[in-house]
């Protein structure tokens, strides 16, 4: 098992007021794709958040592993280092720092705590280089500011661009198709699908169906209120394409209501 | 997260004990005047520099007209009034190798020999005050002015086989009268303001830089200013020449040891710059900031001008300031040649409780007189940074341009960053532009680099830098690195 993460509770940090995991259970075998589906609300982001260290959440209850370590005792740059990426709903902009300077720094303290030598800047080059052919992106990305005057696909773009280089073993993508229009989500899918392997997972956090038709998950979830309230396949994405999210929220509520 | 709490670490980050190395004291024998400003105070100052007639009238003029002004609180920062019978305007190592006299016995003595406990001081501060040091910084030659005087300028020699005269203010007195009487108060005359009138009567010491015409000088100029005696205040009077078609990149860097009172730095600079002619003049500050409360820190009130006097000259000031705990300084350009240009690039950083109120003023006079500002200031801690520029356009600066941008960076949520442009145009063919910036380091930011790996040291180290790159590039590369390094030292906090 890569993730495994169990009765999950997390609140916004100092605020008791604002549950939002209310027991959030999901286990990620290496090399599986898993979707993350709901409504506006329920604690997707919040999810990413967590798995990835953002102080602004606190939790509350429950277990998070990680290839057998306690995830949620480690620094956000330790998770990282150990292999857990997050391509951000909002990529950040940071003026006057090189594309090329923040992924050779990023990249090298992953290879540290892999025990690898440092990649100089003729290595390195050599390196993004590949990864730039892989994913069919602009030659000029390495010499931008990171994601400074990029467009909202292009930020997104080069988060997958990162992913690519950083090689992780979990890939949570954060509602990473939010504003892009279809040719852009088309290179991000296919960003991920290149970077589908037996050894690396995916978490796809999205609200709407359309980019899962391109990466295809093996596993989708209903999140709504905190809580996974329905799994299935693939097929899940096409019933809720049909209904929406409304019929699975009332079944889940009728349940609710019944067992009380 | 609530307001308060959210910057809360970052802020931990950066209060932990910062590593003022400089901050050190030389323990030597010195002569100390008594606290206390009067007219026998300037006269004795005078005296001890055995300075001649016309340069006492300089001093004492500018003293009776000191008098009648009043200390300038207009600046966005906060200060008791001071008390200048306080401080002490006079002190030097004493030299007994060579007498009370040793700075005016003129070129062709034999250099005497520097107090050791001094040259530990500057070697301790990397400082290459002996000409034949194999150090990396040999290409360099450095005047090193320790409190009130001057204790060694290297290379002299080398530079006066090429006509550059480059000593300490009070040998130019002696040795060059007619150059400095000539220029003294030319650029900023005695009654332009407090400081530069306390500075005109009580001018300790300085550097003087005469580069004759179309001579290019082959290596870099600097000045190091050291505070070491409490209560001393440091008023260095520094002229730089650029004669017709020359060149010449001078550079200064300053510190002071760690004490509790506030020490008073009141400095005057004039630039002056012919036809044709350039100079590049950088300054990486360091004087001490204080204690947490940036108590004991350096008052740094300084007036640095300088005037394109002939056709296409250029003057180009790089300054990055991270130390004292206030500072007033607004180096500018007085643009009288046709096409002549000015440059201001800034980078000053402010933490703790640190106050800097600092930017430029252009003057254009001249035709087609051009102007470049590029101002990054960086807030974290509890300290206000203000940049405050004045661009002004004659009427007979036909087609004349200025371009501005103004960045500020904030770093946590108790600090302060302020903009104040003021444009005065006065002829319709001006065209100015003015671009202005702020953006805060957030938590945003930090998480994302974190998110890659790179831990928050570096993160934070990696984004100031990113934001003053514009800056650093046009510092002279050693500088650059200085001033990278010191950026690093004042946010350092410590990892884990």
């Amino acid at each position: 098992m890569l993730l495994k993460v169990e009765n999950l509770h997390a609140q916004v940090a100092e605020d008791e007021s604002k549950q939002i995991l209310k027991g959030l259970n999901l286990e990620v075998k290496p090399g599986e794709v898993h979707a993350i589906m709901g409504p506006n609300g329920a604690g997707k982001s919040t999810l990413s958040s967590v798995l990835a260290g953002r102080e602004d959440y606190e939790v509350t209850e429950g277990h998070a592993t990680f290839d057998g370590e306690d995830l949620l005792e480690l620094d956000p740059e330790d998770r990282a280092r150990k292999g857990v990426f997050l391509a951000f709903q909002y990529p950040v902009e940071i003026p006057g720092v090189s594309n090329k300077l923040f992924m050779q720094t990023a990249v090298n303290a992953i290879r540290e705590e892999k025990g690898l030598p440092a990649l100089d800047m003729f290595d390195f080059d050599e390196y993004a280089q590949s990864k730039i052919e892989l994913l069919n992106m602009r030659k000029d990305l390495l010499d931008r500011s990171v994601n400074v005057g990029f467009s909202g696909g292009e930020k997104k773009r080069n988060d997958i661009f990162q992913m690519a280089l950083l090689e992780p073993k979990l890939c949570i993508l954060d509602e990473t198709d939010s504003g892009l229009d279809i040719d852009a989500m088309k290179v991000v899918a296919n960003g991920v699908n290149s970077l589908r392997s037996e050894d690396r997972s995916f978490i796809v956090v999205t609200h709407y169906q359309r980019l899962l038709n391109y990466i295809k998950p093996d596993h989708v979830h209903v999140l709504y209120d905190g809580k996974i309230i329905k799994s299935g396949g693939f097929e899940l994405v096409h019933e809720l394409e049909e209904k929406g999210y409304d019929d699975i929220i009332q079944a889940h509520n009728a349940i609710q209501t019944n067992s009380k | 997260m609530s307001e308060a709490t959210q910057y809360q670490e970052i802020n931990d980050l950066l209060s932990k004990n910062k590593g003022y190395k400089e901050g050190f004291y030389t323990q030597t024998t010195v002569e100390t005047f008594e606290k206390g400003l009067n007219e026998t105070v300037v006269r004795a100052i005078s005296a001890k520099k055995n300075e001649p007639q016309w340069m006492l009238d300089f001093r004492l003029k500018a003293f009776e007209h000191w008098k009648t002004m009043k200390e300038p609180h207009w600046a966005k920062a906060e200060y008791e009034p001071l008390d200048y019978q306080d401080y002490s305007y006079y002190s030097a190592p004493d030299c007994s190798a060579c007498g009370d006299h040793c700075q005016t016995d003129g070129a062709d003595a034999a250099e005497p020999e520097m107090d050791p406990e001094v040259a530990k001081a500057f070697a301790a501060l990397g400082v290459p005050v002996y000409g034949d040091e194999t150090s990396e910084k040999t290409n360099i030659a450095v005047d090193a002015i320790f409190d009130s005087v001057s204790v060694s300028t290297t290379k002299r020699e080398d530079l006066a086989k090429l006509g550059i005269i480059f000593c300490s203010f009070s040998e130019a007195v002696q040795d060059y009268p007619e150059l400095v009487q000539k220029y003294l108060g030319s650029v900023v005359p005695y009654h332009d303001n407090y400081f530069a009138a306390l500075n005109s009567a009580v001018a300790s010491d300085g550097t003087f830089v005469y580069i004759p015409e179309g001579v290019r000088s082959p290596i870099d100029l600097s000045t190091y200013f050291r505070i070491n005696e409490a209560k001393t205040g440091q008023f260095e009077r520094t002229i730089l020449i650029a004669e017709k078609d020359s060149y010449v990149s001078y550079l200064e860097g300053c510190s002071a040891p760690v004490r509790d009172t506030y020490q008073l730095h009141a400095a005057v600079v004039e630039v002056i710059v012919h036809e044709n002619a350039e100079v590049k003049y950088s300054t990486v500050q360091n004087w001490y900031p204080g204690d947490e409360d940036c108590e004991g820190g350096i008052l740094n009130f300084v007036t640095k001008r300088g005037v394109c006097e002939g056709a296409n000259s250029k003057l180009s000031w790089t300054q990055a300031e991270t130390g004292s705990a206030i500072t007033w300084k607004y180096p500018s350009c007085v643009l009288k040649g046709d096409n002549s240009i000015g440059e201001f690039y800034s980078v000053a950083l402010t933490n703790r409780r640190q106050q800097a109120d600092t930017g430029t003023k252009m003057i254009h006079i001249g035709k087609n007189t051009r102007s470049t500002i590029i101002s990054k200031g960086l807030s974290a801690g509890k300290s206000d940074n203000t940049y405050r520029g004045l661009v002004k356009i004659l009427p007979t600066a036909e087609g004349a341009r200025n371009f501005t941008q103004c960045d500020s960076m904030l770093i946590g949520n108790q600090c302060g960053a302020h903009t104040f442009p003021y444009i005065e145009v006065e002829n319709p063919t001006a065209k100015m532009e003015h671009e202005a910036t702020t953006s805060r380091i957030g938590e945003d930011q930090l998480f994302y680099c974190q998110q890659r790996g790179i831990s928050e040291q570096d993160a934070i180290s990696m984004i100031v830098n990113g934001f003053c790159k514009e800056v650093f590039s046009e510092l002279p590369l050693e500088f650059a690195q200085e001033a990278e390094e010191l950026l690093a030292v004042s946010l350092e906090g410590s990892v884990g």
